[in-house]
């Protein structure tokens, strides 16, 4: 439910690290909470994004809610399936359903976020 | 091929789908003056892609459509907070007489003096009742009631070169519109907790009062259908830092002739005729949000006020008046129902409302308090806040109660609202019901709450015996079809 | 019931309310039989002049009289519509939510627009709204209304936008340059005047310059003349009381909104969506919901709630009952009429109306520019029971807006048309 090798925000955003890229997503609880996901809304690329600063909204059929980057840097890449097909969201939210990929400007906000054992003890 | 023979399989078919060329459902009279020339045909459309089908299918068509809906007319509709009471006959026919449904709001004011009167009559009654003498009927529904009244308030500020007044405080209890409302107002919105009582937390109103409170808004009684013990202390809180008061009257219901408004420290309120003063809902309207204030506040009400001169009755423009917040002078034939209602009901009729609305809503809290948590631990006023927390545990959401609600003809309660409250199921019965439909649907929310153990599936599944089981809202919001299309 | 709630009276109940206020004196009459009742109302309405009571009137201006057929009126009695609440439930109101799908589909067809809401509460506050939304698209703060709009379309606006950091500027009707940080152009056609305005060339010039196109048009209209979708307009709005909803003093009216796909996000008002049930029957629902009040609060597109699904169901059926040939055949008429009293009334010594040569054209209204005051003509008239057009001195000089529908019979015009003769005469 919460992989291992992923770090999580107290948005419920995840964080996966290829070399200096962040892979960011909304986690299975955040998916579960707002129901079918019918709607989502992000940046363009090029774009700076500070850490923890809004980034773009998701929707569900009733509820919109915030996302919020769990680090900062230059926005390289938005996910099309998640905005074509944002059912994506909701079946694999740590797969096809990421959201946004960013170019990392500051490795040490990654000691900002929690780990899957952290994460979890929150969700209680 | 054989044609199934199901009664409940009803034709969902659109009018552009049975429509047959050439057919027609109406006549017009031929031209009886000679003929004029058109202008050029690069100003003009050939044709209007629009239904082609006979008078009958057109009555049929909607009369079929208008059965497959619950109404106050055919279903008990407890739904908390919209006031859903019995819509007297009488004023439908009346605002429909010739002589108020057929004259334009441009005339003359000498050509319409009954109409005035009846407006002024009408500010006069509701000034009455809520204690706010200061009275405009221009909004046409709640929302635009509540931004008049903030309009009010900004002009009030803005008028003693107080620019500082830029918050709003809201109840984190309040409905969706108070905080939309106050932002097209242009105005922060602050949140002050409820306490674990449902009332407003004091301590924390205090904490969050100072130079910048414009205004603080607060539905009386509460979303949770409770009475503020505090009231006096509330309003006294904002007007210390010299704030006004602004009171949503969408529960009205509970007040008339118990207390009014203006004597609980309110500056500006409004009122939604088509919750307390009985004018349909009509699916979705219309309204009418008449917005109430103090007499110091009169000058800035919206355009137009009926007044009474020497000279007659006039629509007329208060000295600072905040403007114009829509075309012409409010639903008129939505007030004049209103002022029907009024008339008919006289002074103890009215008394009477709220104070059988206050025992029905005890009443069905007093019998189901067992089986469903309430949301408070006390008397509540006109409606009462169940919880189906003890259900969630078990298996099955608010949701679900009130779908299966469906099942037994009985329009569900209020769903999730006030978003402070667990699995909310907000139950309103009005005054209008009877002792036993009260009992009819205490005795049904009690079987539901077993079959929660028994036979929860149905309860999940439900409805089951309706025109359309639950829908697929989710693929309407991903793939949006919003109109018919040739296919 | 007292006993079971586990009080002895209703005070029990009041605790809370504070006690030196409770149960006010109250100045309201003592309550009236539906009899007495009747004969308050009869006497308020027979204060009125209005055609029930002998009267012509050629009141335009945004209400317009017209024949409402005999359907609206009966499918208005059924109280499943009436008195039925918002489709919130889906599956217990699939008639208001099917109403309104049609309604949506034939604000499209009428305006040739993709995409269509519910209703707002009328045309003023529609336009204004649209204003607001072709500034969130745009992301600009500066709103352009053309000089020859209704001026309760930029006040209404005005009430809208006050606090919101927006300024609304007069464009010119032959505008061939506009400010390059407008968010949209506001054009009125026919405009206050009655007159046509070049929708196409003002949409095309908003374009060039990053701004959007919002056209107000009256749906009569739209029964003969080019609908505004043809020209790439971006936001159509428009009062929707000519079609079928008597005039009724001013109240209860429509708002019809409709827009292009692209924005539907940014579109205020309820929207109702076709999907389909469990068990894939096709039923309609509340869609795109997360626009609204109850679910964004402060941050809607709007503070909407309760509009006005009842003007749009008597809108929807009486589009259904004129249908394709009628809704022509009425634009024809009053084109007809109106055209037919502007050429008799330009015909008078001390009458002209300019429209008739202007090179443009108008639907049906005009304005008559006459050599007296317009308030002292309107009087004389009045006294023969001519309720004439407005008054619009302060836009025009000496100006009279005249407006005539199929209800004006040929009789009627010509009596207008005379008693202005006399009124001439005798000056």
């Amino acid at each position: 439910m919460y992989p291992d090798d992923l770090k999580y925000s107290k948005e419920h955003e995840w964080v996966r690290m290829n070399g200096n890229i962040a892979e960011i997503g909304v986690t299975v609880f955040a998916q579960e909470s707002l129901g079918d996901v019918v709607f989502v809304d992000l940046p363009d690329v090029g774009r700076d994004v500070a850490q923890f600063a809004k980034f773009g909204e998701i929707e569900s059929v009733k509820a919109v809610s915030d996302l919020f980057s769990p680090v900062g840097g230059k926005i390289v890449e938005v996910n099309a399936a998640a905005t074509d097909s944002p059912e994506v969201v909701n079946e694999e939210p740590y797969g096809t359903g990421w959201l946004i990929k960013v170019e990392l400007a500051d490795a040490s906000q990654l000691h900002d976020l929690m780990d899957s054992a952290t994460y979890q003890a929150t969700l209680e | 091929m054989t044609i199934s023979a199901n009664a409940g399989d009803i034709d969902r078919r659109l009018l552009m789908d049975r429509s047959v060329t050439g057919r027609k459902a109406f006549t017009l009279p031929d031209s009886d003056v000679p003929k004029q020339n058109l202008p050029d045909s690069s100003f003009l459309r050939d044709h209007v892609e629009l239904p082609e089908v006979s008078q009958l299918e057109v009555i049929r068509y909607f009369s079929v459509l208008s059965q497959l809906n619950f109404s106050i007319d055919t279903n008990f509709y407890p739904l908390g907070s919209c006031t859903m009471k019995y819509n007297p006959k009488i004023n439908d026919e009346l605002s429909n007489l010739p002589g108020l449904a057929d004259i334009h709001p441009l005339q003359p004011d000498e050509t319409v003096q009954g109409a005035i009167r009846l407006l002024k009559n009408l500010q006069d009654d509701l000034g009455e009742i809520t204690g706010l003498p200061g009275v405009s009927l221009a909004p046409l529904a709640g929302a635009q009631g509540e931004y008049a009244g903030l309009l009010i308030a900004r002009a009030y500020h803005n008028a003693r070169n107080d620019s500082a007044r830029t918050v709003a405080i809201i109840p984190d209890s309040a409905h969706g519109t108070n905080p939309a409302s106050a932002a097209m107002a242009g105005l922060d919105v602050v949140t002050v907790r409820s306490d674990d009582q449902g009332n407003v937390d004091v301590e924390n109103l205090r904490e969050l009062t100072n130079e910048n409170t414009a205004v603080f808004m607060l539905t009386i009684p509460s979303t949770l259908g409770l009475f503020e013990p505090n009231i006096l202390e509330l309003t006294k809180i904002i007007h210390d830092v010299g704030g006004l008061v602004y009171a949503d009257g969408a529960n009205l219901n509970a007040l008339l002739g118990l207390v009014k408004l203006g004597d609980l420290g309110v500056d500006i309120c409004h009122s939604n005729l088509h919750k307390t003063f009985s004018t349909p809902h009509g699916g979705g309207g219309p309204g009418s949000g008449p917005v109430m204030v103090t007499d110091e506040l009169a000058k800035f009400l919206p355009k137009p006020v009926a007044e009474k001169t020497d000279d007659g009755y006039v629509l007329a423009t208060p000295e600072m008046s905040v403007g114009s917040i829509n075309g012409f002078h409010g639903s008129f034939s939505i007030a004049a129902r209103a002022y029907a209602y009024i008339k008919a009901l006289g002074l103890e009729g009215l008394q009477s409302v709220s104070e059988n609305a206050i025992i029905s809503a005890n009443y069905i809290q007093a019998k189901l308090r067992d089986k469903y948590d309430l949301a408070a631990d006390r008397y509540c006023m006109h409606e009462t806040v169940l919880s189906a927390a003890r259900q969630k545990k078990r298996g099955v959401a608010g949701l679900d109660i009130a779908k299966r609600l469906l099942d037994f003809g009985i329009h569900a309660p209020t769903m999730y609202f006030p978003m402070i409250v667990d699995e909310a199921l907000m139950v309103e019965p009005t005054e209008s019901e009877s002792k036993e439909t009260l009992d009819h649907f205490i005795a049904v929310m009690r079987q539901i709450d077993d079959e929660v153990d028994s036979e929860p599936e149905l309860v999940h599944e439900a409805p089951h015996d309706l025109p359309v089981t639950r829908l697929d809202e989710a693929t309407a919001a991903r793939n949006p079809v919003l109109r018919w299309t040739a296919d | 019931m007292l006993e079971v709630i586990g009080v002895d009276s209703l005070d029990g109940l009041l605790g809370d309310i504070p006690i030196e206020h409770r149960h006010p004196k109250l100045d309201i009459d003592a309550g009236l039989s539906e009899q007495e009742l009747s004969t308050v109302f009869g006497s308020i309405a027979a204060e009125n002049a209005s055609s029930s009571s002998g009267y012509i009137s050629f009141l335009g201006a945004g209400s317009y009289s017209h024949y409402i057929p005999s359907t609206v009126r009966s499918i208005l009695q059924r109280g499943e519509f009436v008195t039925a609440y918002t489709p919130y439930q889906p599956e217990a109101a699939q008639g208001t939510l099917q109403v309104g799908f049609e309604f949506q589909t034939i604000i499209c067809q009428l305006t040739g627009m993709e995409v269509a809401n519910a209703g707002m509460y009328d045309g003023p506050t529609a336009f204004a709204e649209a204003c607001l939304m072709a500034a969130r698209v745009t992301k600009r703060t500066k709103i352009g209304v053309l000089s020859t709009a209704d001026r309760r379309l930029p006040d209404t606006l005005l009430a809208y936008s006050k606090y919101q950091g927006i300024e609304i500027v007069e464009i010119s009707t032959d505008a061939t340059e506009i400010p390059d940080d407008l968010a949209c152009i506001g054009i009125q056609s026919p405009n206050f005047f009655g007159e046509i305005e070049d929708v196409e060339r003002l949409t095309n010039l908003a374009h060039e310059n990053g701004a959007l196109s919002v056209v107000h048009v009256n749906p009569t209209a739209l029964g003969m003349f080019k609908a505004p979708g043809e020209f790439d307009v971006d936001i159509v709005t428009a009062e929707g009381q000519p079609l079928g909803v008597p005039m009724a003093f001013g109240g209860p009216y429509v708002g019809l909104f409709a827009c292009k796909k692209a924005h539907i996000r940014q579109m205020p008002g309820r929207i109702i969506g076709r999907t389909t049930d469990t068990k894939g029957r096709t039923g309609y629902a509340l869609t795109l919901q997360t626009r609204e009040q109850h679910i964004r609060r402060e941050r809607a597109t709007s503070n909407i709630c309760t509009s006005t699904q009842l003007i749009g169901l008597m809108v929807t059926v009486y589009t259904a009952t004129l249908g394709k040939q009628g809704i022509k055949d009425l634009a024809s008429l009053c084109y007809q009429k109106a055209h037919y009293a502007a050429s008799e009334i330009n015909g008078l010594d001390g009458f002209s109306v300019e429209s008739l040569g202007s090179g443009g054209t108008f639907f049906h209204e005009f304005v008559v520019t006459c050599t007296d005051s317009v308030s002292q003509i309107n009087a004389a008239l009045l006294d023969k029971k001519i309720i004439a057009g407005l008054d619009i001195s302060d836009r025009s000089n000496n100006g009279m807006l005249v407006c005539v529908t199929e209800t004006s019979s040929k009789a009627d015009i010509d009596k207008f048309v005379q008693a202005l003769s006399q009124i001439e005469a005798s000056a």
